[in-house]
């Protein structure tokens, strides 16, 4: 065998690494001043008293995070993100997968009625938010409106199948979405189910491509309706995307933002209802310029998105090792 | 005859099921246009119809000049200029140095590969809220608040570009590279010259989602600007709010104008769009 000799393979080798490096060097030079560092940094920064408001900081050890842990705001924080996650996650994902069931089947239009559905999610979040700020508006919102009349209707409905002594079975009282802190999760889950749909829906697409044809039509053979065949094939096998999915939602839940800050006029909602970890972050480092504090709440942040990240990795490589 | 009777009711039960797809379909899909919709009909309303209390849809007449009593409202000239200066750079940048390292990752031999390709890696599983506050500091000390470096710089390189590419040029056959290096042909003028024309639709799907969301960024555009000078389209809509108050047709016609360049550009390139969520699973 033609060994190339060890010198030469060095010499190239070596060649070839400085090449490689020059290629690296923008992206290495941008990423290590503005990602590498600064996640060291802000472990650092999270044992200070991190003031910008004066030269020396103070180193305080575990402070920052205890005084998190136990301030009750950042507590609401993580309930109001909980109820959040639990509130739009399985409407967003359940809703994705049946247009996603439906627009697979072969019929015209496809095309435009996945756009239709895909819309949302690429357009700002500010100017859409925006737009539902109008739609919440107790007065003159399409929200309201459109509540009332439903009400009028069924009134009138079970007025007249009651023969008149039903009347006014559903009192619609009007409610200030914006306004009163009981609706805040829920405002923000009827906008992230109607932003996030569409995409939930695309990513099922590609899913169910893979699932081989074969089977439909075998089970159609053996009599079993589009019922059957929807929960005991599609829904088994597309599993990892429904999960793939759920934990990038999830992930995705924890980092809300703008929609709070533009909804509420950059208010956390009425009384901290709406108040949510980024939130909390974005609060104390540019509103109250605590620093250090800030950035121990956003290392919370990492650590709850990490197990996430962690478990959705450990799913996948199982995923890939059953496959082949 | 019961052959013809059951081929009757075969027939009718699927007719009768595709007729209730294309209306759960289509019900569905204008649910979610209905915001659209409304945005854009509130936005050509005179004052008195906005704050009626019942459902009118269309104005008696459409009121274009809200759109100009809008623009001009608020300094939205600017604030267009700054999100396509700001959207192209960084567009424009993003491409270049992350096919360069992309180009490394995929085709070179070199000491530390692994290792710094999971350090790259690495970032993607780091919220960025993580890295805001250092990186706030460091742009104050750069004396870089209220300026385009600011929003351009930080923002120029991604892993998830990098990662892209990097696939898809190891998708291009080896053998290719190799004959074309023994023939002479330098490693750059190979980047330049087959990779990239081979990578366009990566190159595109690249592009496109640096592009829109660069446009949609807020809350580092946010903490960067100081002055209406430097604000982007999203961040003037907020500060736009506070200035119009209750004026709900005008806000409208605002919100229209500042979603327009991305929605025209979404349906420019939908299939590229579509295609490219389908592969990455990507999450903005």
């Amino acid at each position: 065998m033609l060994r190339i000799p060890a010198q030469m393979k060095t010499k190239k080798y070596w060649k070839e690494t400085l090449e490689a490096y020059l290629y690296l060097l923008p992206a290495f030079t941008i990423l290590g001043l503005f990602s590498f560092y600064p996640v060291v940094k802000s472990v650092y920064m999270s044992f200070f008293d991190w003031s910008l408001l004066r030269d020396t900081q103070y180193f305080v050890g575990w402070e920052n995070y205890e005084k998190i842990i136990g301030d009750p705001v950042f507590r609401r924080a993580i309930m109001n993100t909980a109820r959040y996650v639990i509130g739009y996650v399985p409407i967003s994902i359940a809703l994705g997968l049946i247009v996603a069931v439906l627009l697979n089947s072969k019929i015209r239009f496809r095309g435009p009625l996945r756009v239709a559905f895909f819309l949302p999610w690429v357009t700002s979040s500010v100017a859409i938010s925006m737009v539902w700020r109008w739609i919440y508006n107790q007065h003159y919102g399409l929200l309201n409106m459109m509540l009332a009349g439903l009400a009028n209707a069924v009134n009138t409905v079970v007025e007249f199948v009651s023969f008149g002594h039903l009347s006014e079975v559903w009192q619609f009282s009007n409610p200030n979405w914006l306004m009163e802190p009981q609706w805040t999760i829920i405002n923000l889950v009827i906008i992230a189910v109607w932003q996030s749909l569409g995409y939930n829906m695309v990513i099922f697409l590609a899913g169910l491509q893979n699932i081989p044809h074969e089977l439909y039509e075998a089970a159609e053979v053996d009599g079993a309706s589009p019922w059957q065949s929807f929960w005991k094939i599609t829904l088994p096998l597309i599993s990892p995307t429904t999960f793939f999915i759920s934990i990038i939602s999830i992930i995705g839940a924890f980092k809300l933002f703008t929609e709070v800050y533009v909804l509420y006029t950059g208010r956390p909602g009425p009384v901290n209802s709406g108040m949510t970890i980024v939130y909390y972050v974005y609060r104390n480092a540019f509103e109250r310029y605590r620093m250090g504090y800030a950035s121990a709440a956003a290392y919370i942040l990492f650590a709850i998105i990490f197990v996430f990240t962690l478990v959705q990795m450990r799913a996948s490589k199982r995923r890939i090792h059953y496959g082949s | 005859m019961l052959a013809e009777q059951q081929m009757w009711r075969y027939r009718f039960a699927k007719t009768f099921r595709r007729g209730l797809l294309y209306a759960v379909l289509i019900a569905g899909a204008l649910v979610m246009m209905l915001p659209f919709v409304w945005m854009v009909t509130s936005s050509i309303k005179a004052p008195h119809e906005i704050t009626l209390r019942t459902i009118q849809w269309l104005p008696a007449v459409p009121q274009w000049e809200n759109y100009k009593v809008a623009w001009e409202a608020a300094p939205f000239d600017i604030y267009f200029k700054n999100s396509f200066i700001i959207a192209l750079t960084v567009m424009g940048l993003d491409v270049v140095f992350s096919a360069l390292a992309a180009y490394a990752f995929a085709k070179l031999n070199f000491f530390g590969k692994n290792f710094l390709f999971l350090l790259f890696l690495g970032t993607m599983m780091i919220p960025g809220e993580v890295m805001l506050i250092p990186n706030y500091i460091t742009m104050v000390n750069f004396g870089w608040i209220d300026t385009y470096a600011s929003l351009i710089v930080p923002w120029t390189v991604s892993v998830f570009s990098i990662f892209l590419l990097r696939q898809f040029f190891l998708s291009i056959p080896n053998e290719l590279f190799e004959a074309a290096i023994l023939d002479g042909c330098g490693k750059f003028a190979y980047l330049i010259k087959v990779m990239l024309p081979l990578s366009k639709p990566a190159l595109v799907t690249v592009m496109l989602f640096k592009f829109i969301g660069s446009w949609n960024s807020f809350l580092w555009v946010l903490i960067m600007t100081n002055t209406p000078a430097m604000r982007t389209i999203p961040v003037g809509l907020t500060y736009f709010v506070s200035d119009v108050g209750a004026y709900y047709n005008y806000l409208m016609a605002a919100s229209t104008f500042a979603m327009a360049p991305i929605l025209i550009l979404f349906l420019l390139l939908q299939k590229q769009f579509i295609q490219g969520i389908a592969r990455t699973g990507l999450k903005g």
